[in-house]
């Protein structure tokens, strides 16, 4: 077994018992990112030379005695969370060459719990698509098949866990982007409780729905990583202030009498076939493990994609107004004078996609239609809110489908963006009501492609989806296949 | 025609926190270009607003100062549009719910009182600085000033002359410096003003067409500008042109309003509520806790003056307009009582000094205990007033009590009957020709007597004595 292959508990395991060094763990993870990251494109930076001196003094704390949560391994971070001194792109033309000049709150735990930072894992631009094709950086490719998207936003970071890469990586999710991405690619993506993992760092895409949340092999590694990434920060005004469990202690715990509800909204016609198959095999095991299935309706489920195409390219166009050539960045080389530069600038720096989201936004916003847009959107989404309130008077866990069909080629919903949104329709809501989700492997295809399924459960009840996540995952005994690259 | 003017102002104070609204840089003006300005000042990615809560409680001191009511569910949206001095492409400001509504302040206007009604007040960020290079086609950005709290007061359309407007805009300025919650500073733009002002038939309901007039930087331009807009729409009206509801911007050196031009104001600034931001509540414990802070005003200051200490509306109006002046002027009654003579004494010769060098108060070299002891000599006969009138020139100048300049500059006062009448009698026989000519009828002459005995005085004869000595001795 190559060390790079492990998780972080195994990881963890060995250095505890002096079997190896982060050095070695570090080493092995850039041999692997030798080999294979030229076919896969996992990352915008590497960040080798920061990662063998982060390894080094890793292993300086191992021989004090010094284990924290996460030392000696190797993280890799998408590229959208700010790091003090390295060049934080978002994916996108206009932040090339942006440096930043802190850190994000994320980074400063995970560097304060030991990680050793591998490289900015690529992403769509701004964090807008759901394939990773946005990127300015150019796309990613699928380690299960490279002629296929790995999704996206967070796609880099999905495929350098799925690739190993990495041993764990960060991913943001906005409506689906940590989810979708670790469905398409068979591992484990979280997306936490809005206001559970700070925001402070994150490049803003969609304010109100944004959450930055963990990739990893296994349900285990992802509480291990929720145990760094969680609780309140005094420079974030939605962070929240309750107290952070430790999520290891759900890890295996038992499910038996828990209400498990399957709405009958997230199981209709469309569906690949594979996956609706994969998903009901899913849930037969949640019954075999005790879990008691019971049917349950998110009536406001078919606005869902709607309101998030209103709200999120609303708080994006806003957002997005910083990018104007001024301060930091892109800025055009020949403008006659500041209207010029602005349109320039932003003409050039920004992909089709963003620019499609920033005219969908700013239209939302404007005078005359904002009651009908913004207006009437923020009203249903809070309707959507209170769908998942009742059904959760009613359940403990909702189980659904990840995605509704499997990784698809790349370019084939490039020219189509109709489509490409319909592949984060069972992920949306979540960010919507603002409650965790977490995606785990459920199976393959014929063509073996990786299938996800995806359980929710209410505000700040991470610890509820990592009980029932890990417990299926042992149950369940997907085959354990690593693509082949 | 006749006409009614009707005019609405809104007011930007700079709230005078130590740090800025949503993240920890100084406020302070001036500084080197950029030097209080953070990756938050800066707007640059991902970082994020936290709300300084004294900006909350200073604005709540003038809600309530003001009569408003807080809201206690208040929040921050945000006020999209380009600009150089605004780092993040949007302002964070307040919309839809606001600090506080429905307030008033009151106006003496001919003696009587008038409502001004307060229309909201919301707090948010100020913008930076456009430096433009004179002799390059560059222009550069200075954020120093970027996330200083701002408060914006918006009047009601109430008042109905460019005087009653300055008389708004100085009462609500004495309220915030009152407050200690703004420097008021007009000339560094610590208050600034806009006003809408429009034109309509006597007696007609509807309201004219407005204009926005902007950039007057002091209450005199104000007054000026309000009194030229209004005579520029009253001769668009009676010349049958039309008024064009646009904004202005006051010229101060031709004495004018100009249109703006139209690109500068085709803003559709797109508000919506601001995701980073979480609701400002506000429960009553902490308006209580707001409300026992707050300092007495200077409206109920003035009635006490008038009553307390009986002196005239006037007086006391000056007294109060600076609350360290009011401060000072009790602190000097304290003292030595007489406070119809001590108003004397601040309004004219004190405050004379300190405008001329344009110094308040509080930088005043005369303590009010000096003060208080010229005063208490005056009253003791021990100077004159006339004397005391160089006194307090040297006591301002040097700093020093009046005992100590008295002394040095050897001014006391000859109170003393016999070596006075000496000098009254040599005077009477060096004049034989006056003195029977007084004695012929000519009054006027007393005068010159009086003069001759504070010439060989040097001035220092106790004047009431001479009087009595005088007219005694010239009777014969």
């Amino acid at each position: 077994m190559e060390l790079y292959s492990l998780t972080i508990h195994e990881l963890q395991e060995k250095i505890k018992n002096g079997d190896v060094s982060a050095m070695q763990i570090t080493e092995s993870v850039f041999s692997r990112i030798n080999a294979v990251e030229e076919r896969v494109h996992s990352y915008i930076r590497l960040m080798k030379e920061e990662a063998l001196a982060a390894a080094a003094k890793a292993d300086e704390n191992i021989k004090k005695g010094d284990l924290q949560p996460l030392t000696g391994i190797p993280v890799a971070l998408k590229d959208i969370v700010c790091t003090k001194g390295i060049t934080t792109t978002c994916g996108s033309h206009i932040l090339h060459n942006f440096v930043p000049p802190y850190n994000a709150t994320v980074v400063e735990k995970l560097s304060a719990a030991g990680a050793v930072f591998v490289g900015k894992a690529n992403m769509d631009e701004f964090a807008m698509g759901s394939s990773t094709e946005t990127s300015y950086f150019g796309p990613t490719h699928n380690p299960w098949d490279l002629e296929r998207i790995p999704g996206g936003s967070s796609g880099g970071s999905a495929t350098a866990v799925a690739a190993d890469e990495c041993i764990a990586s960060i991913g943001s999710d906005t409506g689906g982007s940590i989810r979708q991405p670790a469905a398409l690619c068979g591992v484990v993506g979280m997306k936490p409780t809005y206001g559970r993992v700070s925001r402070f760092g994150l490049i803003a895409f969609a304010s109100s729905l944004d959450q930055i949340g963990p990739f990893t092999k296994d349900v285990e590694d992802c509480a291990i990583m929720m145990n760094v990434l969680a609780g309140y920060d005094p420079k974030e005004s939605t962070s929240v202030k309750t107290e952070v469990p430790d999520y290891r202690r759900f890890i295996g715990g038992d499910i038996k009498g828990w209400k498990v509800g399957i709405p009958k909204e997230y199981f209709v016609e469309g569906i690949d076939p594979e996956v609706a198959a994969a998903v009901q095999k899913a849930i037969a095991v949640v019954e075999k493990c005790g879990g008691k299935i019971v049917d349950i309706t998110l009536p406001h489920t078919q606005y869902c994609l709607a309101v998030y195409y209103i709200i999120a390219p609303a708080e994006a166009s806003s957002n997005l107004a910083r990018y104007d050539g001024v301060k930091y960045g892109l800025r055009t080389a020949d403008a006659r004078d500041l209207m010029e530069m602005y349109t320039k600038t932003r003409r050039q720096g920004f992909g089709a996609e963003v620019k499609r989201r920033i005219m969908i936004g700013t239209y939302a916003l404007s005078a005359g239609y904002y009651d009908a847009y913004y207006g009437k959107a923020s009203q249903v989404r809070a309707l959507i809110r209170r769908d998942f309130d009742e059904a959760f008077q009613q359940c403990d866990v909702i189980l659904t489908p990840t995605t509704p069909t499997p990784a698809f080629k790349i370019g084939e919903k490039t020219d189509d963006p109709l489509q490409m949104y319909l592949s984060d329709i069972f992920t949306i809501s979540t960010n919507l009501a603002g409650i965790p989700g977490i995606s785990v492997p459920c199976g393959f295809t014929a063509a073996g492609l990786p299938i996800g399924v995806q359980f929710l459960a209410g505000h700040f009840e991470e610890g509820k989806l990592l009980q029932i996540a890990s417990t299926y995952e042992k149950n369940a005994a997907i085959e354990k296949r690593r693509p082949t690259l | 025609m006749e006409f009614e003017t009707v005019i609405g102002l809104e007011v930007h104070a700079q709230m005078l926190t130590d740090t800025k609204i949503f993240c920890n840089c100084s406020t302070k003006f001036g500084g080197t270009p950029n030097s209080h300005a953070c990756p938050v000042c800066l707007g640059m990615p991902g970082v994020l607003p936290v709300l300084n809560k004294k900006v909350v409680e200073y604005g709540m001191k003038m809600a309530l100062a003001t009569n408003c009511t807080i809201n206690p569910s208040n929040s921050f949206a945000r006020k999209n549009y380009f600009y150089p001095d605004l780092p993040k492409g949007y302002q964070i400001s307040q919309f839809a719910y606001p600090l506080a509504e429905h307030g008033y302040i009151l106006l003496e206007i001919n003696g009587e009182q008038k409502k001004i009604g307060i229309t909201r007040i919301h707090m948010e960020e100020d913008a930076g600085k456009l430096m433009h290079d004179e002799n390059n086609p560059v222009s550069y950005v200075d954020l120093n000033r970027t996330g200083v709290p701002l408060i914006e007061i918006v009047s009601e359309p109430d008042m109905r002359s460019p005087e009653e407007a300055a008389d708004y805009l100085k009462r609500l300025h004495e309220i915030l410096v009152y407050l200690e919650i703004c420097d008021g500073n007009m000339e560094e733009g610590s208050f600034r003003c806009d006003a809408n002002v429009s034109i309509r038939p006597k007696g007609q309901k509807e309201f004219g067409t407005r204009a926005e007039l902007k950039n007057m930087n002091s209450f005199r331009n104000v007054q000026r500008a309000l009194e030229y807009e209004v005579k520029r729409q009253q001769y668009l009206v009676e010349n049958g042109q039309k008024i064009v509801q646009e904004t202005r911007l006051w010229d101060d050196a031709q004495g004018v309003t100009n249109p703006m031009r139209s690109k500068e104001e085709a803003h559709d600034y797109r508000y919506f509520p601001d995701p980073d931001l979480v609701p400002v509540m506000v429960d009553e414990t902490w308006i209580a806790r707001i409300r026992e802070e707050l300092p007495e005003l200077p409206l109920v200051k003035r009635e006490r003056f008038v009553k307390d200490y009986q002196i005239p509306a006037y007086d006391a109006g000056v007294l109060t307009a600076d609350k360290a002046l009011a401060l000072y002027y009790e602190d000097v009654v304290k003292l030595c009582g007489k406070p119809k003579q001590v108003s004397n004494w601040v309004m004219g010769d004190v405050l004379r000094f300190l405008n001329e060098e344009k110094r308040d108060i509080r930088q005043c070299p005369i303590s009010a205990k000096s003060l208080a002891d010229m005063i208490t000599l005056i009253e003791e006969g021990a100077i004159s007033g006339k004397m005391a009138k160089d006194v307090i020139d040297d006591m301002y100048k040097t700093g020093k009590p009046p005992q100590d300049i008295i002394k040095e500059k050897g001014l006391v006062q000859i109170t003393d009957e016999g070596e006075l009448i000496k000098t009254i009698s040599a005077i009477i026989e060096a004049s034989p020709n006056q003195l029977k000519d007084y004695r012929g009828g000519k009054e006027k002459l007393f005068g010159f007597f009086v003069g001759q005995v504070m010439k060989a005085t040097q001035g220092k004869a106790n004047p009431q004595l001479v009087n009595d000595l005088l007219k005694k001795m010239l009777a014969g």
